[in-house]
């Protein structure tokens, strides 16, 4: 665990690394980055899960005004963190964890984060 | 990780927000890359003091940090910022850049940093001794720090410089360690390298191939390189590969005292330092911005460039970049106003790697920085000309580039 917090969201699930400076519009929290899987999609208020960060180091900053704006990820969840996404965690106050087998979680997944704990509950795709 | 009282202390938040917060970024690192505890610092390099690069974002969060109370602990210096903090109107940078810009550097100084803006704190009084632990960010200052002068230091960014300023610590990975300073590839250099641009030539091939590891250098020539072939060299390999540390035998600081070789590495041989003159050097005719001071130029290379000049005018505009206290040092032995006189200027506080060339309507700039050369063309996509000193005064001089 990187940061220890509650919150509770959908899923946003990316299997690409995520590159928050230049890659993410601060205005919009719109993936921008061309050709990335979550291009044209809004990380606003999601569990953002994906397998670390990239980039530039300025990034850790995109994510604090992000969540400053109320345009952030309500929670983090990487498979292996690094410097950026872990530094722009804390000081943008939102809880992330790591060491997560991030295959387990789809898209449109409700997930809780309690501390060290998540919890998945899958919306019914039998009926 | 192991804290000690004060540590868990501030954790706890009784130092603050900022401080607390500091603190939870050194202990998240330190988990992320398997440090057993923090190490005191006794100085700061802080990146990300550019506006261009930081924008909105970073100006918010500095700010928040010094309304917090946020003070540093250990002397702390800036890296360059985006314009000429003084000299920035008649430069012609728009008002809505520089007022964010300046807001920055306010909130910085607000927190105790001294706002010399330079990617060279080693210049400027800053001179960490053998062995001692910093939290440096810019890559040719954290590799001139680590092998020149044999403080540690590892690449930091600019959210955890500031963590390192506020607490006075690290976290103790990678280059604070002894083992991860051990040369792991061996250098044979076999032709000569003599100029500046020699060594920032040296420098590309080089870093190319070392990519993060630590490569060992034995030269073939007789004459030692000094401070301003030793930050080219460093400069070039952080800019072609990652390299944070290297050793020059003989030279650096930790090679003079031995052991840093080990017997099974890897080597490479370097005969000729044609292909890195290839790769950097460009094909334009004609010049039209000089720069020299990348990084940061010395007062030795001033008088250089002054030498070079003296009594010829220049056709093409060429800008030496310098932290503020040697532009002072400079003008009081008026070596500015020399400058001045035949057409040049010395450009305070900033670096021109992030500067709006373009925009301000250079297409084509001579160099004889590796550095320069490498990131022109990557990331602003001007000509370059990459050579000698006296290749790029003379291009200042002519508006033409002589191979």
């Amino acid at each position: 665990m990187i940061r220890d917090g509650q919150a509770r969201g959908p899923a946003l699930v990316s299997t690409q690394a995520i590159g928050f400076f230049g890659g993410v519009d601060p205005e919009t929290s719109v993936v921008v980055e061309p050709g990335h899987e979550l291009e044209g999609q809004a990380i606003a208020g999601s569990i953002l899960v994906f397998p670390h960060g990239k980039g530039s180091t300025v990034g850790s900053y995109t994510l604090y005004r992000l969540c400053k704006s109320g345009l952030g990820p309500s929670g983090i969840i990487n498979s292996q963190s690094e410097a950026i996404v872990a530094v722009g965690a804390i000081i943008a106050d939102i809880p992330m964890v790591d060491h997560i087998d991030i295959s387990q979680i789809r898209t449109g997944d409700t997930v809780t984060i309690e501390g060290q704990t998540i919890e998945i509950t899958r919306p019914d795709t039998q009926s | 990780m192991e804290l000690t009282a004060e540590e868990q202390a501030i954790l706890a938040g009784d130092q603050g927000p900022a401080a607390r917060k500091a603190m939870e970024i050194l202990v998240a690192l330190g988990t992320i890359y398997g440090a057993q505890d923090l190490v005191p610092v006794s100085s700061v390099q802080v990146a990300g003091v550019s506006y261009g690069n930081v924008g909105q974002a970073g100006l918010e969060f500095i700010r928040e940090w010094a309304e917090e109370g946020a003070r540093v602990k250990v002397p702390t210096t800036l890296n360059p910022a985006g314009m000429d903090l003084e000299a920035w109107p008649e430069m012609g940078v728009p008002e809505e850049y520089a007022r964010p810009q300046l807001e920055l550097i306010e909130a910085f100084r607000a927190m105790g940093i001294a706002t010399t803006c330079s990617c060279t704190p080693y210049l400027l009084g800053v001179r960490p001794q053998l062995g001692e632990h910093l939290a440096w960010s810019e890559s040719s200052a954290v590799s001139y720090a680590n092998s020149v002068l044999g403080a540690r230091t590892n690449r930091e960014g600019g959210p955890s410089a500031l963590a390192s300023a506020i607490t006075g610590r690290t976290a103790n990975y990678g280059l604070h360690l002894d083992d991860n300073r051990q040369a792991q590839l061996f250098v044979d250099v076999k032709c000569s390298v003599l100029s500046v641009a020699d060594y920032g030539a040296l420098g590309y091939l080089v870093g190319q191939r070392a990519g993060d590891s630590v490569p060992y250098f034995r030269m073939f020539t007789g004459r030692k390189p000094g401070l301003e072939e030793l930050k080219t060299l460093g400069a070039a390999m952080a800019a072609s590969g990652a390299v944070a540390l290297y050793h020059v035998e003989d030279v650096t600081a930790e090679a003079r005292l031995g052991g840093v070789l080990g017997k099974d590495v890897s080597s490479i041989t370097i005969e000729s330092l044609e292909e890195g003159y290839e790769a950097l050097d460009g094909f334009g005719q004609d010049i039209d911005l000089v720069w020299i001071g990348c990084p940061h130029a010395s007062l030795a290379e001033i008088e250089r460039v002054a030498d070079l000049l003296r009594g010829r005018t220049l056709v093409a505009d060429l800008w030496i970049t310098v932290a503020r206290t040697v532009l002072q040092s400079a003008s009081a032995g008026r070596l500015a106003e020399e400058l001045q006189t035949a057409g040049g200027r010395l450009v305070a506080d900033a670096c021109l790697l992030g500067a709006p060339l373009r925009e301000m309507g250079f297409t084509s700039v001579a160099t004889n920085s590796a550095k320069a050369a490498f990131y022109l063309r990557s990331l602003q996509r001007l000509e370059v000309r990459f050579g000698s000193l006296p290749q790029c005064i003379e291009a200042a001089v002519t508006g033409g580039w002589k191979p």
